[in-house]
């Protein structure tokens, strides 16, 4: 039986005073692939939030959820000024790191070979995703969650995100993310928020 | 548990120099703010060297107050905005630490490079030369206080869109102590009179700041990240 790496219990979440989703339950296991459903409004990037544990007011109810977690929400979290290189020294769940060699590895594996020393600020909306997204490629985090990660990626990026999304889940880890898109990728598990609507 | 903290707090503070040292005009800027204002003294209340000199220790403390207040709201904006503080809120390491790495950095290029050029603007009023060095210490010790009150008025007013007003609004008041101290140190200094005292009270704030600011600071972004 795989390990729970996020439970939710009948969870609430308000936002202000607005009660946006009632009753949220779900598990994602080891393994598992979730794709988070809804329409504009209903609460993702919310519920999002509260699972990373960025928001804590307007959640009410039982989450369990491993500290081996990384967050890509709709903000980059990259410095301007800094080149990629740089920039992937470091991220929110792990360590510092020094190996240039690995952090290249994981540029030219997002299509942006020959950018290492590039400022970020003198990229494209796109190219500054996939830095981005380049750090699922050095992170050790088992669980991912992924606030619409397919944003402003063209239509390789898509296609290589679904394989390192899916090689992740294969090698042990889980994936919630959000999209509006439908995916090609197999065993994808649905959360449509609708269904909780307050 | 921490994983390598001394690593980490260092890679920080490497980074908001670096960033901060490619865009010089961020760190020249309040400097020439601040030379700005003082050249107005004397077009306002005259060119007499002897009031010039009376007057100088309290206006360069209130000028230094005000440039210290115009750049402490600029404090957490770029990580609020790039989205640095939810990785940094995310951490394993502690948020109070991380964001102090950040205060300490933004004072030393803005309140120690203040207190490094202080003795030209002292010049320009007319102040004796004597009670330099103090106006230079008392000024370095001073804005690391009002940087520290500065970072947590900013680590509540960074998600507003124009917190500007409101971070004065918050921060004026915490800083009279620190005007207080400073303009009497440098006074003292300036009658010939010993101002180790005044000095004293000003690192007893800076030390006390540096302990309890960080927890205020990540508790006032943890907020700030809700909305």
């Amino acid at each position: 039986m795989p390990a729970d790496l996020l439970k939710l219990e009948s969870v609430d979440l308000d936002r202000g005073v607005r009660r946006l989703l009632s009753g949220v339950s779900f598990v994602v296991r080891e393994g598992d692939c979730w794709q988070m459903l809804g329409s504009n409004g209903s609460g993702k990037t919310s519920l999002m939030r509260a699972i990373a544990g960025l928001t804590r007011l307007g959640l009410q109810g039982d989450r369990v959820c491993t500290e081996s977690v990384i967050y890509q929400g709709h903000l980059p979290g990259l410095k301007s000024l800094l080149s990629c290189r740089e920039n992937l020294r470091w991220h929110g769940s792990g360590r510092v790191t020094d190996d240039f060699q690995k952090i290249d590895v994981a540029l030219a594996r997002v299509g942006l070979q020959g950018y290492e020393e590039t400022e970020i600020c003198q990229l494209s909306a796109g190219q500054q995703r996939r830095v981005g997204l380049a750090r699922l490629w050095l992170s050790e985090a088992q669980l991912w969650l992924l606030d619409e990660p397919f944003t402003a990626i063209d239509v390789d990026g898509t296609a290589m995100l679904e394989a390192q999304i899916q090689r992740h889940c294969e090698a042990g880890g889980a994936v919630v993310f959000t999209s509006h898109q439908p995916t090609r990728m197999a065993a994808l598990k649905m959360l449509d928020l609708n269904q909780y609507a307050a | 548990m921490l994983p390598e903290l001394g690593t980490f707090l260092r890679f920080q503070a490497q980074r908001h120099l670096q960033a901060a040292l490619r865009r010089p005009g961020d760190i020249v800027g309040p400097l020439i703010f601040f030379l700005m204002v003082v050249t107005l003294f004397p077009l306002g209340l005259g060119p007499d060297p002897a009031v010039l000199a009376a007057l100088s220790p309290g206006i360069l403390w209130v000028v230094a107050l005000l440039s210290s207040l115009v750049v402490s709201g600029r404090l957490f904006q770029s990580d609020y905005e790039d989205g640095t503080l939810e990785q940094l809120a995310l951490s394993p390491h502690p948020l109070a630490l991380s964001a102090m790495v950040e205060v300490f950095c933004h004072w030393l290029l803005s309140g120690m490079s203040l207190a490094l050029v202080s003795p030209v603007f002292a010049g320009l009023l007319n102040m004796p030369t004597q009670a330099m060095p103090v106006l230079m210490s008392s000024l370095a010790l001073g804005t690391l206080c009002l940087s520290l009150i500065g970072a947590v008025a900013a680590s509540l007013t960074v998600a507003l869109r124009r917190g500007g007003v409101l971070l004065s609004l918050l921060s004026i008041p915490l800083t009279v102590p620190v005007l207080i101290f400073g303009t009497a140190a440098v006074r003292e200094a300036a009658l010939g009179y010993d101002p180790t005292s005044w000095l004293a009270l000003l690192g007893a704030l800076a030390a006390g700041g540096c302990v309890l600011a960080p927890f205020a600071i990540a508790a006032g972004l943890r907020i700030s990240l809700e909305a």
